[in-house]
């Protein structure tokens, strides 16, 4: 539920591998764009949910059916978050297995309406589309609303402008935080009442 | 209260032997338990309902009846009965039914049932489960307590002048208890009949379980069937008992670790501490077991999984022994002491059961 005062929630998932990672590195830069646009007298508080130090949980998830604690946390996290940073390695042309088990352990409702950043890392520029082919349709499907630019860091995109012909990585990361901030700010929430809906059954 | 124990009826491989039980084997086996659990003191034996392998239990009151035949007092009941899948009226004539066989020493479970393909198999739509569970018992309920029923519904065909029969056994129909792991919509279902509300518990952390039974008991009271602490309410549990608990987890350990639920997941040790799930010592499982009063108050009925994921028939016997003389006892006089007047200490038994002439207690 979004409320008027109080702190933003802005909740990260980053599905890095490496420690340090470069997903873990493009989501920093992300939040901190994030942030900075928020500024405006409300606290901006983030949770970073690192995908690697819940590999195990989300096994078992998907083995027994329930979250181990940790994991718990995670999830509730993310479904109250008032904003949702997601970055995933490219893995095999598609986001990782990781990244898109924890999504699978999310209830198919409970991200509707969240604003939601996606972004990628991957070594070369080439599977930049994978966000529009793989993350976009998968956060629609869960009927977030995910903001126009996603962002893509390559490995070269680190050492410089990258290609010339195109936004730098701080201009797009810059862009999505904006839009990202925008989409935060204007959102009014509308969660459903499950006990009014459940008891309409017998009335 | 009430202790017994519930079956899901799996054929499972013995991880230790490697060696898998017939059909015929495990059917026969189930029956033995079910006398055990009459034979040591417990008042409850639960069969499952699937229609699938590598499950037998296809046939509920064909067990039941069976079961009713060599026992004397034991409470014969469901784990669940799918009311998605099964024509309503033929549940109201087969527990009826049974109920004659046995005396009024039947009640029953409601479940949806969570296997995909059982639904198409029986001419059903798995996203209308909800939708079913409601329809369905709305008839079964009915077809229980009025002789002549005119019924039109969304799911099966009209009845116009329709006798369920045999009538329930002296007018009383069966007591219902409404099971499920996660749906809230079924327990507002149980407290809106003032039926028992069952979580299975096992497989599931406690908190989770706390959640839906203070919905269940919150729901009984605006239906007005009574406060919140008069809810009938039963749990689920699993034990693995040995004198010493370090022998109880090196003998189930393996079990754990290839268990068709879980197996290949978390660690025993990890399982026991996020669920129910207790191995150890017969004291550890007292302990356990009066804990989950403290998450969802004073309850009726506890039954336990001692039967699955391969164990021998042999050693379920043997923890039927440790259940029935080191546990159940020393469970019954503690909780007996702990609940407060008001709160019934049992799901409601037949009159029949009871000894009592309907017509003249009403």
């Amino acid at each position: 539920m979004t409320q008027t005062s109080g702190p933003v929630n802005l909740v990260v998932v980053s599905a890095g591998l490496g420690v340090p990672s470069s997903s873990r590195l493009l989501a920093d830069r992300i939040t901190e764009s994030v942030r900075r646009e928020l500024a405006g007298g409300r606290e901006v508080r983030v949770t970073v949910v690192e995908l690697r130090d819940l590999a195990v949980p989300i096994a078992n998830n998907l083995v027994t059916g329930f979250p181990a604690e940790p994991l718990a946390d995670a999830i509730d996290a993310v479904t109250g978050a008032d904003g949702l940073i997601a970055v995933t390695p490219v893995f095999t042309a598609s986001y990782s297995g990781l990244f898109k088990s924890f999504l699978d352990l999310i209830e198919p409702d409970a991200l509707t309406g969240k604003p939601v950043l996606i972004a990628a890392t991957g070594g070369t520029a080439r599977h930049s589309l994978v966000l529009e082919h793989a993350l976009r349709p998968l956060f629609a499907y869960l009927r977030a609303l995910v903001v126009p630019t996603a962002v893509y860091a390559a490995s070269e995109d680190w050492g410089g402008s990258g290609d010339p012909m195109t936004d730098t990585l701080p201009d797009r990361i810059a862009r999505a935080g904006r839009e990202l901030a925008t989409l935060m700010a204007s959102r009014t929430a509308a969660e459903p009442d499950h006990a009014t809906a459940t008891a309409d059954l017998f009335a | 209260m009430q202790f017994g124990i519930f079956t899901v009826g799996d054929v499972t491989p013995d991880p230790t032997t490697g060696r898998t039980p017939s059909e015929h084997e495990r059917i026969k086996a189930t029956v033995a338990i079910a006398r055990k659990a009459e034979e040591v003191g417990l008042d409850v034996f639960a069969t499952g309902e699937h229609h699938n392998p590598p499950f037998v239990p296809s046939s509920p009151t064909t067990l039941l009846g069976h079961v009713a035949a060599l026992t004397e007092r034991i409470t014969l009941s469901t784990s669940t009965t799918l009311i998605t899948t099964n024509d309503p009226v033929k549940i109201a004539e087969d527990y009826a039914y049974l109920q004659h066989i046995a005396d009024g020493r039947v009640d029953l479970m409601m479940g949806r049932g969570n296997t995909g393909p059982v639904y198409p198999w029986f001419g059903k739509d798995i996203r209308q489960g909800i939708a079913l569970a409601v329809e369905n018992y709305a008839l079964l309920h009915r077809l229980w307590r009025e002789d002549v029923v005119d019924w039109e519904g969304k799911f099966r065909t009209p009845l116009q002048g329709f006798t369920a029969t045999p009538r329930p056994l002296d007018g009383v129909p069966p007591f219902v208890w409404h099971g499920s792991i996660r749906s809230p919509e079924i327990a507002e279902q149980a407290a809106y009949y003032g039926d028992g509300f069952f979580h299975n518990n096992i497989f599931w952390p406690m908190s989770h379980t706390k959640k839906m039974v203070g919905l269940y008991r919150q729901r009984f009271a605006h239906h007005g069937h009574g406060a919140p602490e008069q809810a009938i309410v039963g749990l689920g549990g699993q034990v693995f008992m040995r004198k010493n608990s370090q022998d109880a987890v090196r003998e189930f350990r393996p079990y754990f670790d290839n268990a068709p639920v879980y197996g290949h997941g978390p660690s025993l040790e990890d399982f026991t501490e996020q669920t129910p799930l207790t191995v150890g010592s017969p004291q550890q499982v007292i302990e356990r077991t009066l804990g989950f009063r403290d998450a969802v108050g004073d309850y009726q009925r506890q039954l336990f999984l001692m039967d699955h994921a391969g164990l021998p028939l042999k050693t379920v016997l043997e923890q039927l022994d440790i259940l029935g003389e080191e546990v159940v006892p020393v469970l019954r006089e503690e909780f007996a002491k702990l609940r407060p007047a008001g709160v019934p200490e049992a799901a409601p038994l037949h009159p029949a059961v009871l000894g009592r002439n309907p017509k003249e207690t009403s």
